[in-house]
């Protein structure tokens, strides 16, 4: 157990540092950073003084050593556009975020289980044959376009709800369906198909020859079983949601988090702030990642150190 | 009278399929006594396992039951009105055990969680209380140190030790009948004769009634008192094990009996029932066995019904029963071993090695080897068969590949007519693959399901650049099929238009295409049932003497390698720990081990088990 997250850790740290290093390198080589960040009518003096403001006169390797050295302590530089550190903005909006996509990966997961496992339990039957229709559905739809169509039905229609920005539980609803109804029809083909499998399996077989009750071969047995990969598709939707459907969905509500920030980061050239989200979320994929290695091992006896 | 354990009354199963209305229990009744041993025999399709899923309960769609009863104790198990009565009895009072115990085992729960639920469900013991009834069940079934096992998960045992967890866990709740469904099939002999007498002592210390499902005659004459024969979804005949298996009166029983190698004889010819099964969507007409009967009379056009036998226990369904005790086999043509040990041997394979690296544990650990052949040496004779026999893993497949240089060989030569073939190039390589070909296990899997019969057999000669002209091929092929035994039409055909043993003659045709010298056979018949077994062990005998051919037989079945080999290797742990000719190490075997192997063997003519309780 020990070696195995040992192991897991090792290798997010890897990940951790090529991140640093794929960074540094990016915002080396899509052009002149202090270009990108100043007006174009700034001075040769004022261009020569970001840059030593920034660093960017001195030697590379130098460079790379200051930057690892205080990305070690979050120390990210200051904004250019607030004007205060990073570190501080990122604070501030990283637990919308947070809140946001937990909400939203644990309504898609509480719909898609239930949904999948129903509709598995008899394959071509009514509810398999409406889920399958919802997902393909689902799958079609743009995500942005679901969002503006949940406010123009449920906010301005109905207005049952907020239409944007930050507040109550009431604001938090919209944004995280439109993350997790998507989320959701493709985690349900996932239930679905494996659940299948599952009760098609010998083991189900003898447990119904066991006298066990058929909820016990469902909820217990063949659910258990199907946990590797229903973990394995929502840890990726949740990544997906993480690092890049809140950009989109927390643009369209105005929800205050890092998906948000980024776009108001490119808008004013903040380079320096958009860099530092890009890592935190990074650090965050490879935290999920971990965390995911971690459950598995926890389900499944079998998963060896070094495996898959 | 009073009510039997279980009564199975005039059942009928149906499967809907694509292709039509599958009848694949065709009014079977039989009664079973508290403590009976009964083994219900027959071959893949008979319809003896869909038998035991409709006495528990478990067919399920596309089957449903169409007509019968199955009573309990006198009391119906089957339609909905039953439901309370059959969700109480399957399971507790009735419990099964499966043929494959590797995939039978829920992996995510440990064994004594999985026999604790049996008895948290059906005896109301606390989780507590049924972590040490389970101790005490793996102890009962012989799993050393239960204490530390029962917290265990099925990936932490053998196969051998999955069926006793298996059995285990049907004796949970202490049933009155056991229904063992081919439960040794997919494990080594060794193991399966553990099994064996695990449950015939179980069997006897409880009073359990087992019904024991089985294509085996030796597993029946190990376990069983009573047998009943199924063919084609009815009991043709059934009676007391001894005269069933001596002294059968149906003639697909004494067919049954006489197809079975038997470890007593050498190179004889086996016994064949020819033919094969009839379509099961085919409503009842004549006697199903008909077309293969030899003892048919006029009167077989009406089917026989199941009756008591005019002498002796038992019931009976034929006009023309056979009268006198079946021969067990006829001598062969040629049945003295051929060693033409004048001439120089055709494959000689010194100190033949072949090591795997396999996963490394952890970051740091030495990668581990696997010495899958480990410094093995034969010589084998043209004209010759060599049996190459042991248990999986023994290293006797891998050994067959790396002569046919499928696996490159770690160390070791391996010459084959005197030319060292362990150091060939490629084409080189390619003319030897010419004198040398393989028949596999599974005449399913190793045809191309696309290709036609006419293309799978030809596709050598072409490969090779031999012959390409259309007619000569087809002349070509028309010889092959003729020489197995398979009717002229057969090349136009799909290879799922046949069945098993049809399906293994392709893949023999397909081997002689290129009129190969030497042969190496990887359990060519353990797939196929017994009356085609025989069929097929027959003509790999012919072929061998119509052809000067020369054959590597690769088997774990020791019966089957006695009928067919001149000679045998018994392999264990990637070595050759005996080699001798058949009769020297079958009669006085030298190694513990191949001693351990014969006696693990079921035989028809074992001492037939004791009576119930006795
Ligand atoms: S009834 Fe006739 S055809 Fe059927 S087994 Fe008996 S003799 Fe053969």
């Amino acid at each position: 157990m020990s070696w195995y997250i040992f192991n897991r850790l090792w290798q997010g740290v890897i990940v951790v540092l090529s991140v640093v290093v794929v960074v540094f390198v990016l915002t080396r080589l899509i052009g002149d950073p202090v270009r990108v960040m100043l007006p174009l009518e700034a001075t040769p003096e004022q261009r020569a003084l970001f840059e030593a403001q920034l660093g960017l006169d001195r030697p590379i390797l130098e460079q790379f050593v200051t930057y690892v050295r205080d990305v070690a302590v979050l120390d990210f530089g200051e904004s250019l556009w607030q004007r205060r550190p990073v570190i501080e903005i990122i604070a501030e909006r990283a637990p919308a975020t947070v809140l946001l996509s937990v909400v939203a990966i644990a309504f898609a997961v509480l719909m898609a289980v239930p949904l999948g496992v129903v509709a598995a339990l008899r394959p071509e039957g009514l509810v398999d044959r409406i889920v399958v229709v919802i997902s393909l559905l689902g799958l079609s739809i743009p995500q942005f376009w679901l969002g503006l169509l949940f406010i123009v039905f449920f906010s301005l229609m109905l207005g049952w709800l907020p239409t944007s920005g930050a507040g109550g539980i009431d604001h938090l609803i919209l944004p995280a369906l439109t993350l997790a109804l998507p989320a959701m029809t493709r985690m349900v083909m996932v239930v679905r198909s494996t659940m299948i499998d599952q009760l098609n399996a010998q083991y189900v077989k003898v447990l119904r020859a066991k006298g066990m009750r058929p909820w016990r071969v469902v909820a217990v047995h063949a659910l258990r079983n199907s946990a590797v990969p229903i973990l394995t598709i929502a840890g990726w939707e949740f990544i997906r949601i993480v690092s890049g459907y809140t950009v989109v969905v927390e643009t369209v509500f105005a929800w205050p988090g890092l998906g948000l920030t980024a776009i108001q980061a490119i808008e004013r050239q903040d380079l320096i702030l958009l860099q530092a989200i890009v890592f935190v979320t990074s650090i965050a994929v490879v935290v999920i990642n971990i965390g995911l290695d971690i459950l598995y091992k926890a389900i499944d006896p079998r998963i060896e150190i070094g495996s898959q | 009278m009073t009510e039997p354990l279980l009564r199975v009354d005039a059942l009928e199963v149906e499967f809907l399929t694509r292709s039509g209305r599958v009848h694949a229990v065709r009014g079977i009744s039989f009664d079973m006594a508290p403590g009976q041993a009964l083994g219900l025999v027959g071959e893949s399709g008979c319809g003896k396992s869909v038998t035991s899923q409709a006495i528990m309960g478990l067919v399920q769609l596309p089957g449903r039951i169409t007509a019968g009863d199955v009573r309990w104790k006198g009391k119906s198990l089957i339609g909905p009105e039953a439901d309370a009565y059959r969700q109480d009895v399957c399971g507790r009072d009735i419990a099964m055990v499966f043929q494959d115990p590797m995939t039978s085992l829920d992996p995510l729960f440990t064994v004594g969680d999985q026999i604790g639920e049996v008895l948290v469900r059906h005896l109301g013991l606390s989780p507590a209380a049924a972590r040490i009834r389970a101790i005490e069940l793996l102890d009962r079934v012989h799993i050393r140190e239960p204490e530390k096992r029962v917290d265990q998960y099925p990936h932490e045992f053998s196969g051998g030790m999955r069926q006793r967890v298996l059995i285990a866990m049907a004796l949970a709740s202490e049933p009155d009948l056991l229904i063992a469904d081919e439960p040794t099939t997919a494990l080594d002999v060794t193991v399966q004769a553990g099994i064996l007498d695990l449950l015939a002592e179980l069997q006897r210390d409880l009073s359990l009634a087992v019904l024991m499902i089985t294509h085996d005659l030796g597993v029946v004459a190990r376990l069983c008192q009573d047998v009943a024969v199924m063919y084609a979804g009815e009991i043709v005949e059934d009676g007391p094990a001894e005269r069933m298996l001596h002294r059968p009166a149906h003639p697909y029983t004494a067919g049954l009996v006489s197809a079975t190698p038997t470890l007593a004889l050498t190179r004889h010819r086996l016994r064949t029932i020819d033919g094969q099964p009839p379509d099961l969507r085919r409503p009842r007409g004549p006697c199903s066995f008909r077309p293969r009967c030899a003892n048919a009379v006029a009167a077989c056009a009406e089917a026989p019904a199941l009756e008591a036998r005019s002498e002796g226990a038992g019931r009976l369904a034929c006009y023309n029963p056979i009268a006198q005790k079946a021969n067990g086999a006829i001598p062969a043509a040629d049945a003295a071993p051929r060693l033409g040990r004048e001439e120089a041997p055709l494959v000689e394979v010194r100190n033949l090695s072949v090591h795997y690296p396999i996963g490394r544990r952890g970051l740091f650990a030495k990668r581990e080897i696997l010495k899958a052949v480990d410094g093995v040496s034969f010589d084998i004779w043209p004209g010759e068969t060599l049996g190459l026999v042991g248990e999986s893993g023994s290293g006797k497949t891998t050994t067959g590949r790396a002569i046919l240089r499928a696996v490159p060989p770690t160390a070791g030569s391996i010459k084959f007519d005197g030319q060292e073939i362990t150091s060939l190039g490629r084409e080189p390589l390619r003319r030897l693959r010419r004198d040398m070909q393989i028949i596999f296990q599974d005449p399913y899997s190793s045809l191309n399901p696309r290709m036609t019969v006419q293309d799978i057999v030809a596709e050598p000669l072409i490969v090779h650049g031999i012959e390409t002209n259309p007619d000569r091929l087809r002349e070509r092929v028309a010889r092959l099929l003729e020489l197995v035994g398979l009717p002229a039409d057969a090349a136009e055909r799909h290879p799922h238009a046949f069945s098993g043993g049809q399906r293994q003659r392709v893949g023999i045709a397909r081997a002689l295409t290129l009129e190969p010298r030497f042969i190496i056979a990887d359990e060519p018949v353990s797939a196929l049932d017994v009356s085609i077994r025989a069929q097929v062990v027959n003509l790999m005998q012919d072929l061998q003497a119509q052809l000067g051919l020369t054959y590597l037989f690769i088997a774990h079945d020791l019966a089957v390698v006695r009928h067919i080999a001149d000679r045998v290797a018994i392999m264990k742990a990637g070595q050759i720990i005996e080699i001798g000719p058949v009769d020297e190490v079958y009669a006085n075997p030298m190694e513990d081990y191949t001693r351990a192997l014969l006696d693990a063997v079921p035989e028809i003519g074992d001492p037939p088990a004791r009576a119930a309780g006795g």
